[in-house]
């Protein structure tokens, strides 16, 4: 009796951890699957190109060299010029910084007067915010090319400043209105018999809650406008270019040799900054996305 | 003849072309306290509101110490207010919370430092001032709100029922801490509250509201012993006043009152003196008022209580007082026994009814007829 007792729990043991194992390796699998590529990307941009030639994809670099990571920051060509990515890589911080902080603060003031300065028509309005958040890029394409002629802002880094500004307002907008609406009204009012105006209680009151929100919100917008193409090639010209169409055209150049290790360590150069800012603020963006939910 | 510090005249509040508040007249003297009491939805949050500015109203006017307030914005008020969620700043610390108003006033350091400490003091929270809101407990957080009122020293303090996110002990100590804080400061106060225990045991002057029409205006020993119709007689008291169908007729020179009992003979309550003028020769449909503790046992009954037996349906002793269920006049009646009263369910028992204190209303309009 007991015998059997024990046998059937040793039994259930046994299943219990190949049930684990298995998921173990499950995890293990897809995790490589989706670092496949990353790898492939690293180890090749560290070989030379003979050893591309000959090598195989797989193989780890016999020689490993930076050379290539060298090429691609200030030597690969880009069409005609040959300066690498350098300065497009601070194009794209220029527009990127700026866009990010003034959709950021358009945000959080327009969400903070959605949740709580409630007028007539907010909800017409706010439904209009949120329609802008699923216009294909592609639609508003010619307008805001005209626009910007008109503004003489085409080619620039402002104009293409602005146009991230406009197409982020609606999220970051909807961001801060569906975070502030959890903040009691009466904190308003609360301030309000105190004496506080309306910018007085977004500063002193509302914006120091943020934290969450506006990580949120500038991870988000970052990876949004780093990432962008169509924008960036649309509405740039020669010199004020963002790195994504920089490393369109150092892949795509047409001259000699395809140098796969530079065209690797260029993509890997431009997808950096987005990298950087998850690692760096992932923590609380699963936080702020899950805050909203859950009251306090 | 003092000037009132708080005068409201024919207000009305409209949303749309809902009435929430209809011709609203109460006016109060310096270190008054007034408490608006009323069921939810009655409109009094609304009222209190609307004192303080936070809401517009659609016509009447209101005047804090003199001035005419209306339309002019919350801060110029000189009213301070407390919150029912507390509204406590969760970013500031404590300290911060109490001084915020006079920072946003340009009040000068020193003097926020000398008041920080007096409030920090009277409320017994200095060992608090460097925490966060999110540390206190609720009776804390509760202190912390009265502290960012009273530091303000206002013509007016408001109060959106207080007292009510806190358990039953604290509720009870918190109450007499403000009772406490209105007697030592003579504040005048507008308090709101749908407790009408709270509104009994704080208030110099008590308005009743139902619908968005004041009931009654009275002190509270007026809104217990002469409610002005039997949503107030009902609402105020706890257990409630029994409200029984009767009939008042004349015998001879005398007024009675008759009340019909399932299965037994009516009783007859004589000597109604106080309602003579009331009563005519052909009866007349009324509701009797009587207050469970003007029904009581016979062996301890005043004098001029009449005694009649009664059978007794529940008996709920409750500590100090048995309360006890009889029926009358097709209505569960109650009656408020001394704690060791011999009474079982099921048996008769003698009480005595005490007609001094009782209410008559009429049974079609509600208002109180004598």
């Amino acid at each position: 009796m007991t015998d059997t007792a024990i046998r059937s729990t040793g039994q259930g043991n046994v299943t219990r951890l190949l049930l684990r194992a298995g998921l173990y390796i499950l995890l293990i699998v897809f995790a490589l699957y989706y670092l496949m590529p990353l790898y492939v990307m690293v180890v090749t941009s560290l070989k030379s190109l003979e050893e591309i030639r000959s090598g195989s994809l797989m193989a780890l670099p016999r020689e490993p060299s930076l050379a290539a990571w060298a090429k691609a920051w200030s030597g690969a060509c880009t069409g005609i010029q040959c300066e690498g990515l350098q300065p497009y890589f601070w194009n794209s911080v220029l527009l990127a910084v700026p866009a990010v902080m003034i959709s950021t603060l358009i945000g959080a003031l327009n969400g903070y007067v959605f949740a709580q300065w409630r007028f007539r028509g907010a909800d017409i309005l706010f439904a209009g915010l949120l329609f802008g958040c699923f216009i294909p890029f592609q639609v508003v394409l010619l307008p805001m090319a005209r626009v910007l002629g008109l503004m003489e802002l085409a080619g620039t880094i402002p104009g293409l400043i602005l146009v991230h500004v406009i197409y982020g307002i609606g999220f970051t907008t909807l961001f801060f209105r569906n975070y502030y609406v959890t903040i009691p009204q009466e904190l308003v009012r609360a301030a309000k018999v105190d004496g506080a105006g309306f910018f007085r209680i977004l500063f002193s009151i509302f914006l120091p809650l943020s934290a969450p929100i506006v990580v949120v919100t500038v991870i988000w917008q970052f990876t949004q406008i780093w990432n962008d193409f169509l924008f960036g090639v649309s509405f740039s010209q020669a010199g004020t270019q963002p790195v994504t169409v920089a490393l369109n055209n150092i892949v795509n150049s047409t001259t000699g040799v395809k140098e796969y290790n530079v065209d690797m360590a260029a993509a890997i150069i431009a997808a950096l900054p987005t990298l950087l800012v998850y690692v760096v603020a992932g923590k609380y963006f699963i936080r702020g996305l899950t805050a909203g939910s859950v009251k306090g | 003849m003092t000037q009132p510090i708080l005068d409201i005249r024919n207000l009305y509040k409209k949303y749309g072309s809902v009435e929430i508040l209809k011709n609203i007249n109460v006016s109060i003297e310096p270190g008054d306290f007034l408490v608006l009491v009323g069921p939810s939805g009655c409109g009094k949050s609304t009222l209190l509101n609307c004192i303080a500015g936070l809401e517009d109203i659609s016509s009447g006017t209101i005047a804090i110490g003199g001035r005419d307030m209306t339309g002019v914005s919350p801060k110029d008020r000189d009213i301070a207010m407390v919150f029912q969620s507390y509204a406590l700043y969760p970013t500031m610390s404590v300290a911060k919370n109490i001084t915020f108003g006079m920072k946003v006033r340009g009040v000068d350091k020193a003097e926020q430092e000398r008041k920080l400490a007096e409030v920090a003091r009277q409320l017994q929270i200095e060992p608090l001032l460097n925490r966060k809101p999110g540390q206190l407990s609720g009776g804390q957080r509760q202190r912390v709100a009265m502290g960012r009122a009273l530091v303000r020293d206002p013509k007016l303090f408001l109060f959106d029922e207080p007292l009510s996110n806190l358990d039953a002990k604290l509720r009870v100590e918190m109450r007499t801490e403000i009772k406490r804080l209105h007697h030592n400061l003579s504040a005048s106060i507008v308090y709101v509250t749908h407790d009408q225990i709270e509104a009994m045991t704080l208030a110099t002057k008590i308005v009743v509201m139902k619908g968005g029409v004041i009931q009654q205006i009275g002190t509270p020993s007026e809104i217990y012993n002469r409610p002005a119709n039997m949503f107030v007689a009902d609402f105020m008291g706890s257990p409630a006043m029994n409200l029984i169908p009767a009939k008042l007729r004349r015998n001879g020179t005398n007024a009675e009152i008759v009340i019909a009992r399932p299965g037994s003979e009516p009783l007859v309550l004589k000597h109604a003196a106080r309602f003579d003028s009331l009563a005519s020769a052909s009866e007349k449909d009324i509701v009797l008022g009587l207050r469970p503790e003007d029904i009581s046992a016979a062996s301890k009954a005043p004098a001029g209580a009449q005694e009649a037996h009664c059978h007794v349906e529940i008996v709920e002793p409750a500590g100090a007082d048995t309360f006890v269920m009889i029926r009358l006049g097709g209505k569960e009646v109650t009656a408020r026994l001394h704690a060791d009263a011999d009474v079982a369910p099921g048996s008769d028992a003698a009480l005595a009814f005490d007609l001094d204190k009782a209410s008559l209303f009429m049974p079609d309009t509600g208002l109180r007829a004598a």
